[in-house]
């Protein structure tokens, strides 16, 4: 990549940092949308099932959901901090807010993974030995938890891979001030996977259980 | 800077044009990619009527039957539709009539080309290894559960060069964003920008949904978990909706590339502006923005509630109106214009013929009742096609001779681009019109033999089939030919306005010796003199 470097099919760095906002902003849109099919077969099982719904929305980890989206959401402020301290041109402070998310964003994933053993632990997973076989619902609603969570895994890894290829240039000085526009779209790209979870957490983890 | 010559002598060597990333090169590449998926399609199609010429199955068995069908419609719908004129045509002339040097993402839009061909390659594979029985529709349960058929590798396939639309897509939309030139307003922007533009907002917002609706059946079909099974609670009519979240948008994907064309052409060849600029800009995203309210009304007999049913039912007759609009400002464009009969203009005019039947034949469909009559009948595959081959692939071929002298800097030759425009006319028409006929007579779609009553319709259209092959085979070869041997093309050989007509034929590699600056509003013809 070259970065900061004008290409030659914009006139101005401006410009093409705005090309490349709006192209990522785009690329969300998509994101939403491809998670979009997921919430539709959700929202709908939801309410053909209720009862099988209900039985199985409870037996997701609810401490493991919810330190996980106390987690997730502070990254969304240190990565919105070290965004911040890039666009003031402070290398120092932007790669440590940047490493910070990193650790948060790998505390997520190894919640997640202790989540992932309990589940499998207590038959979670849909198929022969499936704890509720009694409730085809629920197995559905599994099939749709594992999904919709492993999804938004991927997508996480993947910003933690571009949040260490900031982190490295960031610590050297460079992407940062005028140079910033990748530490600002990964800024965004992270925003989105945050944006999921806020989704994800009252479905799985707590619209079911008041009953 | 713009001495290297123009952007075809720009290296010769494969690699120069493998790791292009100029935008001309990349439409090209895609020219002649679609080009494959077209003829291997084609044969399908002749197979298919070769089949139906007699009512009894005699040329292919059932079971090939449907992996023929199959066949023709996944290719035809995202290997050749879907790319044919945003990836071919508008590649190549959208950073042209934005006065830009590229489009913003150089490298992703070669990128997208190879996911192209990947996904491509995958859907070729399928097929070789035996092929898909399901419908380019991919039903559920069916595909999930009983096909034993290559199901998975195709959605492979389709998955990825959906990815390749979706990148097309929000390339284009940044680049008319952002890249436009100096004095090039919203309003001053040729109209066919303003179809690619609302084509891109469907390739991007709807193309994930297809994307996720095919990881769910292949998910299903792997671990047969339930989700669209309804022995284990799943609902078959949930994989319909999603899936027709996608390819109703997709049908506008279709045809709003197209309409744009026809704006460029017609204006050209009347030497006036535009009838009602603004109603045309915005009548495609009308077009985009209702195309995503009205999936429903594939499902009519799918269960459906009467309520659903008649909202669905409404808004597809409100698509009607900005399509007729575009109808009838292009009308009142010809009326009192210089109208001249060169090639391109004789695609549109048929264009409009068969876009107003086929449009028209759609209300028939969207009407409740009508429907449960018609639904998998002949009428709505010629309805279908009317749009899709009437209305895409004309004006595809259209914008290919418009724009072929920009592309090669040859002229095609004049006289038998007007015989293939004439002949592709009643080919089409012999072709598709009897299936209507077929259709209101009850004969439904997908079956390899059919009642002995049925014959003359079958046998007129495979006979229109075969006319219809001269037309597209004669421009292949001419085309061709006129590449070496054309008569040398002028910067702008149709006097036409668009900043793509004010760079040499062909274009410089960085396509303007000096950035543009526009100081008109589209389609700023010469005022007519009686």
């Amino acid at each position: 990549m070259s970065e900061g470097i004008l290409k030659e099919q914009f006139d101005s760095l401006e410009q093409q940092h705005d090309a490349s906002r709006l192209g990522l902003w785009l690329f969300l849109a998509t994101e939403f949308l491809f998670f979009g099919g997921l919430f539709m077969g959700f929202a709908v099982y939801h309410l053909v099932y209720p009862l099988g719904f209900a039985a199985a929305g409870k037996l997701t980890n609810l401490w493991c959901g919810s330190i996980n989206a106390a987690l997730l959401l502070t990254s969304g402020l240190t990565m919105a901090l070290g965004v911040n301290a890039a666009q003031r041109s402070r290398a120092p402070a932007a790669s440590r807010w940047v490493a910070l998310t990193m650790l948060l964003g790998a505390a997520f994933l190894a919640v997640k993974g202790v989540e992932y053993a309990d589940d499998i632990h207590k038959h979670l997973v849909p198929g022969a030995h499936f704890a509720l076989a009694n409730q085809p619902p629920a197995q559905i609603y599994f099939w749709l938890y594992w999904t919709m969570t492993g999804l938004h895994a991927v997508h996480l890894l993947i910003g933690l891979g571009l949040l260490a290829a900031v982190w490295l240039k960031v610590r050297r000085g460079r992407w940062i001030g005028a140079e910033g526009a990748a530490t600002e779209l990964t800024g965004l790209y992270w925003g989105f996977v945050d944006v999921i979870w806020i989704f994800l957490y009252p479905l799985l983890y707590l619209i079911d259980r008041h009953t | 800077m713009n001495d290297e010559g123009n952007y075809l002598e720009a290296g010769h060597d494969l690699k120069s044009w493998l790791l292009t990333t100029d935008h001309k090169r990349i439409g090209l590449l895609y020219l002649g990619s679609i080009l494959i998926f077209f003829v291997l399609a084609a044969f399908a199609a002749a197979m298919m009527r070769l089949e139906l010429l007699t009512p009894q199955g005699d040329l292919l068995l059932s079971a090939d039957y449907n992996k023929m069908f199959t066949m023709h419609g996944v290719l035809m719908v995202w290997f050749f539709l879907i790319p044919s004129i945003p990836s071919v045509l508008g590649n190549f002339i959208v950073p042209l009539m934005l006065g830009a040097k590229d489009l913003a993402f150089p490298k992703l839009n070669l990128l997208s080309w190879y996911l192209f061909i990947i996904g491509g390659i995958l859907a070729l594979y399928a097929i070789v290894v035996g092929g898909v029985d399901t419908g380019w529709t991919f039903y559920t349960p069916y595909s999930t559960t009983y096909s034993n058929t290559h199901v998975l590798t195709m959605a492979a396939g389709i998955f990825i060069a959906g990815f390749s639309s979706i990148l097309t897509g929000l390339n284009f939309i940044v680049s008319i964003h952002k890249l436009r030139a100096p004095g090039l307003t919203w309003f001053r922007l040729p109209l066919f920008l303003w179809s690619i533009y609302s084509t891109s907002l469907i390739l991007v917002l709807a193309t994930p949904v297809l994307a996720m609706t095919l990881t769910l059946m292949a998910i299903e079909r792997v671990w047969g978990i339930g989700i669209f099974n309804p022995a284990l609670g799943g609902d078959p009519v949930l994989f319909q909706h999603l899936f027709w979240f996608y390819s109703h948008p997709a049908v506008y994907i279709m045809i709003l590339p197209g309409m744009g064309v026809t704006s460029e052409i017609i204006t050209c060849f009347s030497r006036k502006a535009i009838f009602g600029y603004a109603f045309v800009a915005f009548s495609s995203v009308a077009i985009a923005v209702l195309g995503f309210l009205v999936w429903g009304h594939h499902m009519f007999v799918s269960s459906m509630s009467a309520y659903a049913g008649t909202v669905f039912s409404l808004l597809s007759f409100l698509v009607a109106v900005p399509s007729a609009i575009k109808v009838f400002n292009w009308t009142a464009t010809l009326y009192r214009g210089s109208i001249s009969f060169e090639t391109p203009m004789l695609y549109i005019i048929g264009f409009m013929a068969l876009f107003s039947v086929g449009g028209l034949t759609g209300i028939f469909l969207a009407s409740l009742a009508v429907d449960v009559h018609l639904h998998d009948t002949y009428f709505v595959i010629a309805h279908f096609h009317y749009i899709m081959v009437g209305g895409m692939v004309t004006t595809f071929m259209a914008g290919l001779h418009f724009w072929w002298p920009k592309i090669t800097g040859r002229m095609y030759p004049e006289k038998l681009g007007q015989l293939a425009a004439v002949i592709l006319f009643v080919g089409f028409n012999l072709t598709f019109f009897p299936q209507y006929i077929l259709g209101y007579l009850g004969m439904p779609r997908r079956y390899h033999a059919y009642p002995p009553e049925f014959q003359v319709y079958n046998v007129l259209s495979t006979a229109g089939a075969s006319i219809l092959a001269i037309g597209y085979l004669l421009p292949a070869v001419y085309l061709f030919w006129s590449w070496r041997h054309g008569k040398v093309a002028t910067p702008n050989p149709w006097g036409a306005t668009g900043l793509e007509w004010k760079t040499t034929s062909p274009p410089p590699k960085h396509n303007f010796a000096e950035t543009p600056v526009v100081s008109e509003p589209a389609y700023h013809y010469p005022p007519l003199t009686d």
